[in-house]
């Protein structure tokens, strides 16, 4: 059964690590996923490996699932290519996406997380 | 060579160590930065490989050329780029735009409504016994902040740690939460319910209700009452607070809260600025032409509108018809729809690192690293300048060499 | 080579009143004639013109991180277009302006030099870039000492070897020009939360006074001989009653003397000359402060002239700014620097009706009516009291006590009783505004070849369209207004950058910096800086500060 919740993207280490390698395998690990709260992760059926598509208004994605520190109800994505699937591009008038606090639903998935270039279009 | 300024994150430390391509005393992201990693092997126009020469020519024919091209980046280059930038768009009619505008800006609206309340780090540092965080992740954001700046670091009246109170308020119990002494844990988008209640407590005022965005009014009691107790506060906001509902508005009410407090005591306000010069990306143009980001030169003179010109909304609403990116990423870092703009118009690119936008260039020209490959200034979070070093040779161009020859190119054609 | 044929010179300096003479320019300097060949030089026809030095702004927040907070914050200043992009820079500004704009508007006022007065040391940086992005200017800043713990520690100790080798240090390490002071010791209470009241409140931690800090630091100004006096913002500014304090200040430095300048230069002098006790009764203390300083053989002042209309406050006096921003209850931004200091910015606006707007403006005219003009120089404190483009209005109203008149019917009629601007009918003459605006700050700047024309001048030169052999200002006072908004010509370094009021040409002037290192023995303070850097800085020492190589055009005056 998917569930809703409330999209966060941030900054992690791994990712400012990478961010000036992004065509690498490192890059790929460190924005491909997202963090669930526990009992939203359990509620899905998921185990350690296991996908999930994440939809909102704006488009959808799938990425890797991770237990996180983060509350329930909410999905932590690092910035990055993945998040940027589904997060909202109206500014409000300010110029600034709204990068956190998009809702959506989150669903297990069997489909495969998409390489960079797939995600991008250009290939 | 000792003293070494890193250009990774806005906390800009400037003591690395830098020997036999390694450098010492930086966090894991500064390390990163002088790392080798794999670059741009040439500039290239649709995938060939020509000249410099060639490739900065064809960038001004694109630019000038463009009803109205997008200038984007400018956060991760010195301030003699971002000068010759803002120069460039000028003459071409183009429109300015950095990093900020998805990062920052909404802090920049904030100052326009009631100005800053803010200090440098150094202020922090000497004098800060009570710091929080809001929507701010240091640890893994500007992972040494905390030791230089702000939780542990040590000064005029801060001897020690334990002369500081550590607060973080986020809706996720990050890295950061587990150095404070209080975390405060809310709810995703009620940043500004919060502050309106801190304010309304400072004020004096009753809270009728148990709880506001999912923090117990007892608590929130607690916080005005350590904030009001404090000889000198800071609060750091990061891009939980900008890039959450509210925004802007978010920044402005905890600003009106910092004016409330220092009518009691002192404080401060800062925000955790990203990249080592997203401050330089916007002071630059703010006095070559009056403002920081979301700038468009099509009639000649510079307009500001951040819900027209900023990159996002030009992007998204079709409203430019080339770009050039300089030291940034949208590719990676904008919202899908405004991506699917970016493969439609010619883009060119300069960057010293193959990015996801490099993926969708027609024009790719390389650039020297500054920090490590080239010089000139930078300006810290807190508007500090320091001076990057050119440590190691290259046989790359500097991003001021480019746009140098790339603005006498446009002069040449626009006259 | 120029040739500036028959202009009706005024030259103060070198006490020219008006006249008819040529004057010669060769490799931007004002040569004698028979230093250039004739049949070589542009000819400028100059008859029936007045002939002038380019003015010398000596106080005015052109660069740094004030005045770009301040365009940041008000993007309504930005929106007025003055110039669009083409052959110059586009140009947009209300009453701050971008960086060109700073550049063009002096010229095309027949101003040629500008001094930043008061660049955050550890800011110095930007103050410079941003001083590089002014076309024609010759440029200069001035970095801010009075709350600086180097300089409580040093006058705590009164260690005068080791203040006067700081103040050297810090003056060639900013690349900067004087000493400037602001709020002494206020500035450091402010971070607790407090000001200091009077000339003995005690700064926290160093015991330290305003009144030991001023003297201690004056006297190694003068110790160094630098070439500009201690330009000081004095302690209480914009508080009833402050011009107490000011003349306190000024007392500080009672029998001592420098040959070629003043001693101490006190600033924008009309925000603290209020006499009174509280907003509501508050008066004019300018007649006492002019009666001092022209008793004084040592001090000058400039007006701090507020010009009705848009305004913002910058200052690095912050707790000022604080209470302001209460007061007035408008926008209000910040910074407390490491261990300098701090600064703050609130807009504002002058209104006449308003009757302590109209007491500041009157206030502001008494002081450049009431002392002499070997001791006033205009300025408005760009952008704190309003535009430095209505430089001409202010030599007009010096001029004509019948434009002052028609001015009076506008403004508010508390200026009537809280001022004597009303009964003055003093009429400064041309020669006497020139000198407020060209000889007398460059004199005090410590700058030899600006503000005359004598041989050897740097070739900075405003022609205006009036002779003042003819023109009677007391009554033509509309014609004088407009001409000196209009400059036939502005010169700079002898090539024409305004002609008819217009810029034809942008050319890049020189910064100023001044060196006297050579005066004093570092090593007095080696361990001091070092232990101050290691632990109240958060900069490396060796990163502090700015190389002369990253300046455009670096001009070093070597103190001897």
């Amino acid at each position: 059964m998917p569930i809703e919740v409330e999209i966060i993207t941030g900054r992690t280490i791994d990712q400012g690590k990478t961010v000036e390698e992004k065509l690498t395998e490192e890059y790929f690990k460190a924005v491909s996923y997202c963090e669930l709260n526990e009992e939203d992760f359990r509620s899905l059926g998921l185990k350690e490996g296991d996908r999930v598509k994440i939809k909102t208004e704006f488009g959808e994605v799938v990425v890797f699932a991770k237990v996180g520190s983060v509350p329930k109800g909410v999905v932590f994505i690092p910035i990055g290519p993945y998040a940027n699937q589904i997060t909202s591009d109206d500014t409000d008038g300010t110029g600034m996406p709204l990068f956190k606090g998009v809702k959506g639903v989150v669903e297990r998935t069997e489909e495969n997380v998409k390489s960079i270039k797939e995600i991008l279009g250009v290939e | 060579m000792e003293n070494v300024v890193c250009t990774f994150c806005g906390s800009v430390c400037d003591d690395g160590v830098f020997e036999d391509g390694d450098v010492r005393k930086l966090c894991a992201l500064g390390k990163s930065k002088f790392s080798k990693k794999e670059r741009i092997k040439a500039p290239m126009i649709d995938g060939k490989e020509v000249s410099y020469e060639e490739a900065i020519e064809k960038a001004a024919e694109i630019l000038v050329e463009a009803k109205r091209p997008l200038l984007y980046g400018w956060a991760s280059t010195v301030n003699e780029a971002i000068r010759l930038g803002v120069l460039i768009a000028e003459k071409v009619g183009g429109i300015y735009d950095q990093c900020a505008s998805v990062c920052h800006a909404p802090g920049t609206l904030a100052l326009i409504e009631e100005g800053v309340p803010g200090g440098t780090l150094g202020s922090v540092k000497n004098r800060a016994d009570v710091v929080i965080f809001w929507g701010a992740n240091p640890v893994e954001a500007h992972p040494r902040h905390p030791t230089r700046y702000s939780v542990m670091a040590k000064g005029l009246l801060i001897k020690d740690r334990k002369n500081r109170k550590v607060v973080v308020i986020d809706v996720r119990e990050t890295k950061t939460a587990k150095l404070a002494d209080i975390f405060v844990q809310i709810k995703p988008g009620y940043d500004y319910a919060i502050i309106s209640a801190l304010r309304a407590i400072v004020k004096g005022e009753k809270i009728e209700a148990d709880e506001v965005g999912g923090v117990p009014v007892e608590k929130l009691y607690e916080l005005a009452e350590l904030m009001m107790n404090a000889k000198y506060g800071v609060i750091f906001y990061g891009l939980g607070v900008t890039q959450s509902r509210g925004r802007d508005r978010n920044v402005e009410n905890a600003i009106k809260l910092v004016q409330q407090l220092n009518r009691k005591t002192r404080w401060v306000i800062w925000p955790m600025r990203g990249h080592y010069n997203v401050v330089g990306a916007g002071e630059v143009p703010a006095w070559e032409v009056g403002y920081q980001f979301a700038i468009d030169f099509s009639r000649g003179y510079p307009r500001f509108s951040p819900a027209e010109f900023t990159a996002v909304e030009a992007l998204v609403r079709r409203d430019c018809d080339a770009a050039l990116i300089i030291a940034s990423d949208p590719a990676a870092h904008f919202p899908r729809k405004a991506v699917e703009h970016l493969k439609k118009i010619p883009v060119i690119q300069i960057d010293p690192h193959p990015n996801l936008t490099t993926l969708l260039s027609n024009v790719v020209i390389p650039s020297a690293i500054a920090g490590l490959e080239a010089e000139g200034s930078v300006y810290r979070m807190d508007g500090i300048v320091l001076r990057v070093k050119k440590l190691v040779e290259t046989e790359y161009w500097s991003d001021v060499q480019i746009l140098e020859k790339m603005y006498e190119e446009v002069v040449k054609k626009v006259g | 080579m120029l040739w500036i044929k028959n202009g009706i010179v005024i030259d103060p300096k070198n006490g020219i009143e008006g006249e008819k003479m040529d004057i010669f320019v060769k490799e931007g300097k004002i040569v004698e004639e028979s230093e250039v060949k004739k049949e070589e030089c542009k000819v400028i026809d100059a008859s029936n013109k007045l002939v002038v030095a380019g003015g010398v702004e000596m106080h005015s927040h052109i660069a740094g991180s004030k005045i770009n907070t301040g365009r940041s914050m008000r993007p309504e200043e930005m929106r007025v277009v003055r110039n669009v992009a083409g052959k110059f820079r586009a140009v947009v500004g209300r009453v701050l302006l971008t960086a060109p704009g700073i550049g063009y508007e002096y010229a095309k006022m027949g101003y040629t030099t500008a001094v930043e007065a008061a660049s955050p040391p550890i800011g110095s940086p930007h103050t410079h870039e941003e001083l590089d992005a002014i076309p024609i200017l010759d440029k200069a800043a001035l970095p801010v000492f009075g709350n600086w713990h180097f300089v409580f520690k040093f006058v705590s100790e009164k260690d005068q070897e080791k203040l006067q080798a700081f103040i050297a240090w810090a003056i060639e390490r900013t690349k900067g020009y004087g000493v400037k002071i602001v709020n002494p010791g206020g500035v450091e209470k402010w971070m607790y939360g407090s000001n200091v009241r009077t000339l003995d409140d005690e700064v926290p931690i160093y015991g330290v006074t305003p009144r030991e800090i001023i003297t201690e630091v004056v006297k190694a100004n003068e110790a160094l001989n630098l070439p500009h006096c201690v330009h000081i913002h004095c302690n209480n500014l914009g508080v009833p009653g402050n011009y107490e304090t000011t003349i306190e200040t000024m007392k500080l430095v009672s029998g001592m003397k420098n040959e070629n300048r003043p001693v101490l230069h006190v600033t924008h002098v009309q925000f603290n000359a209020y006499a009174g006790s509280s907003w509501r009764d508050v008066s004019s203390g300018a007649e006492e402060i002019a009666k001092y300083v022209n008793k004084a053989d040592n001090i000058t002042i400039d007006m701090g002239q507020p010009i009705f209309g848009h305004a913002t406050a910058m200052t690095g006096d912050a707790p000022f700014q604080f209470t302001l921003h209460k007061l007035i209850g408008a926008r209000w931004s910040n910074k407390d620097t490491e261990i300098e200091g701090g600064a703050g910015i609130v807009p504002i606006v002058y209104l006449p009706k308003n009757p302590v707007h109209a007491l500041q403006w009157a206030i502001g005219l008494e002081l450049g009516l009431l002392i002499d003009s070997d001791k006033v120089v205009i300025s408005t404190d760009w952008p704190n009291g309003g535009p430095f483009t209505e430089y001409p209005y202010i030599m007009a109203m010096l001029m004509s006590k019948r434009m002052r008149e028609k001015e009076l019917e506008r403004v508010s009629p508390y200026v009537q009783k809280a001022s004597s601007l009303p009964a003055i009918d003093t009429e400064k003459t041309l020669y006497e505004v020139i000198k407020m605006s060209r000889s007398l700050p460059a004199k005090i700047l410590g700058m030899e070849n600006k503000g005359h024309l004598g041989v050897g001048a740097d070739a900075d030169i405003a022609i205006y369209n009036i002779n003042p052999n003819e023109v009677d200002p007391s009554a033509e006072y509309d014609l004088v207004n407009k001409a000196f908004r209009k400059p036939a010509y502005t010169i700079k370094d002898g090539e024409i950058v305004v002609k008819d009021g217009e810029l034809v040409a942008e050319t890049w002037g020189r910064t100023f910096w001044v060196d006297a290192t050579k005066k004093v023995s570092m090593e007095a303070i080696e361990a001091d800086l070092d232990e101050y850097f290691q632990n109240y800085y958060t900069v490396e020492r060796i990163n502090f500060g700015v190389d002369e190589r990253w300046v455009k055009k670096p001009a070093r005056l070597e103190v001897s």
